[in-house]
């Protein structure tokens, strides 16, 4: 591992000044459960390691009129756990529950992982389909970002040298939104998906009112699936508009070879989910 | 380049207030083995899938190979050495002695704090709630079964 200096700030002030003072060299460390991998791989250096975890009011969850507000610190296994999120958005602690094992789900945490921006992570599955935000404050003031903009290459995000993200807000979810997340694990259980996709739906007597879709593993960047939407919402369901739908997702995946699969395999695959995907949002019994 | 300078890192290991100087590139398995002499807790994998390396941190059960020791300052933690001693085996260390839950013994520390962790949250776990917390400490030896009968012993549980 290469050597650094490793700053522990108590407050957002002091480590604004520490992001001022020391610029392109300094990078921030929350969990560390990616960033220390990466380190003793050599995949990742930086002259300062700033911690975030003495700097007081980045952690926890509160449920607000506005929706949940999940603190940037806030480690995977307690949002998992909280009763606050498995009433008010269960299917974001579902997505979370398939992240690697409960020993990094207990370290890492859900404002580390979005700004990591590792294409394989499950949560932005949910953020996406949930419509969530993400809160980025800079000495100048603060922003709020969806997480379908949040990611703009691999291991690339929008924020900006000097930002922060603070927070996620995740919108209340309507009642009888109807949600699935498909993760697909030839492999174990506790792997990266081959490809996943995520889902939610509102329905009014056989027509789709409303439809997010996302995709996991299957690009640069978690894909916000806006064609696949676009063909259904407004429609009445039926097999053959589903599976017309799933196909459009040909055109935006672009997988890497791996040993999880060919990219052409992995294409295949991320209609294959898709459409088993819409299948369970969108038809009844299914 | 920065020198890898040392700065003190203090820790409440198994009840008893340590304290070493550690260069921040060192993780915090190494501080443990290497630093404090605590040489239960191994290192296999280093990249956190394997669980041979699990420790409690502030009550957590984390993998101590990818958590740096500085992000460890202040912390309180618990070690395999921490869990009974050559006179008076935790309940989960005889349950595995009794159900041949280990053979090479290379992963038993891991498997241990990890058990004793899921028994302190989830006293009767179901065997799904057990698969889905054991997941991520690998065992080349016992295929699983007797792991996963230990923990149910040791839960004062049937077999299955």
């Amino acid at each position: 591992m290469q050597p650094f200096s490793f700053h522990r700030p108590t407050s957002l002030d002091e480590t604004f000044s520490l992001l001022e003072q020391h610029g392109d060299e300094a990078r921030m460390i929350a969990g560390g459960t990616a960033l220390v991998v990466m380190m003793k791989q050599s995949l990742f250096t930086a002259e300062h390691l700033i911690s975030l975890d003495r700097v007081p009011g980045l952690s926890g969850i509160r449920g607000e009129a506005d929706g949940l507000h999940i603190g940037a610190l806030t480690r995977h296994r307690e949002l998992e756990m909280s009763p606050v999120v498995r009433s008010a958005a269960p299917f974001l602690a579902e997505v979370y529950s398939h992240v690697a094992t409960v020993r990094i789900r207990n370290q890492a945490t859900v404002g580390g992982g979005l700004a990591h921006a590792d294409p394989n992570q499950d949560p932005p599955a949910a953020f996406i389909t949930l419509e969530a935000r993400v809160k980025l404050v800079s000495r100048n003031g603060e922003r709020l970002v969806p997480v379908a903009e949040l990611f703009s290459d691999y291991y690339e995000t929008v924020i900006q040298p000097g930002e922060l993200l603070t927070e996620v807000i995740v919108p209340p979810v309507a009642p009888g939104t109807r949600t699935a997340y498909l993760k697909f694990l030839p492999r174990t259980e506790d792997d990266y998906a081959t490809v996943a996709v995520g889902a939610t739906a509102q329905m009014q007597g056989g027509v789709v009112q409303k439809l997010k879709v996302a995709l996991i593993a299957a690009a640069p960047t978690a894909l916000s699936a806006t064609v696949v939407e676009d063909q259904l919402v407004g429609k009445s369901v039926t097999p053959a508009a589903i599976r017309q739908a799933a196909e459009a997702v040909e055109a935006i995946v672009d997988p890497l070879d791996d040993f999880r699969g060919s990219s052409s395999y992995k294409r295949d695959m991320a209609v294959v989910f898709t459409r088993r995907a819409l299948e369970r949002v969108l038809q009844d019994g299914a | 380049m920065n020198a890898d300078v040392s700065q003190p890192v203090r820790l409440r290991v198994n009840g008893e207030q340590r304290e070493a100087q550690a260069p921040s590139t060192r993780t915090l398995v190494d501080l443990l083995r290497y630093d404090l002499g605590l040489t239960g807790t191994k290192e296999a994998c280093g990249v956190g899938v394997c669980g041979a390396c699990t420790i409690m941190l502030d009550g957590r059960m984390v993998a101590s190979c990818i958590v740096l020791a500085v992000q460890a300052d202040g912390a309180e933690i618990k070690t395999i050495e921490g869990i009974g001693d050559a006179e008076h085996l935790d309940p989960v260390q005889e349950s595995f002695i009794r159900n041949g839950g280990f053979q090479c013994g290379i992963c038993t520390p891991g498997q241990i704090v990890a058990a004793r962790a899921l028994l302190d949250e989830i006293p009767s776990p179901t065997e799904d709630q057990i698969k889905e917390w054991m997941m991520g400490n690998l065992c080349r030896c016992t295929g699983y079964y007797q792991i996963i009968d230990s923990i149910k012993d040791a839960a004062g549980q049937a077999k299955a």
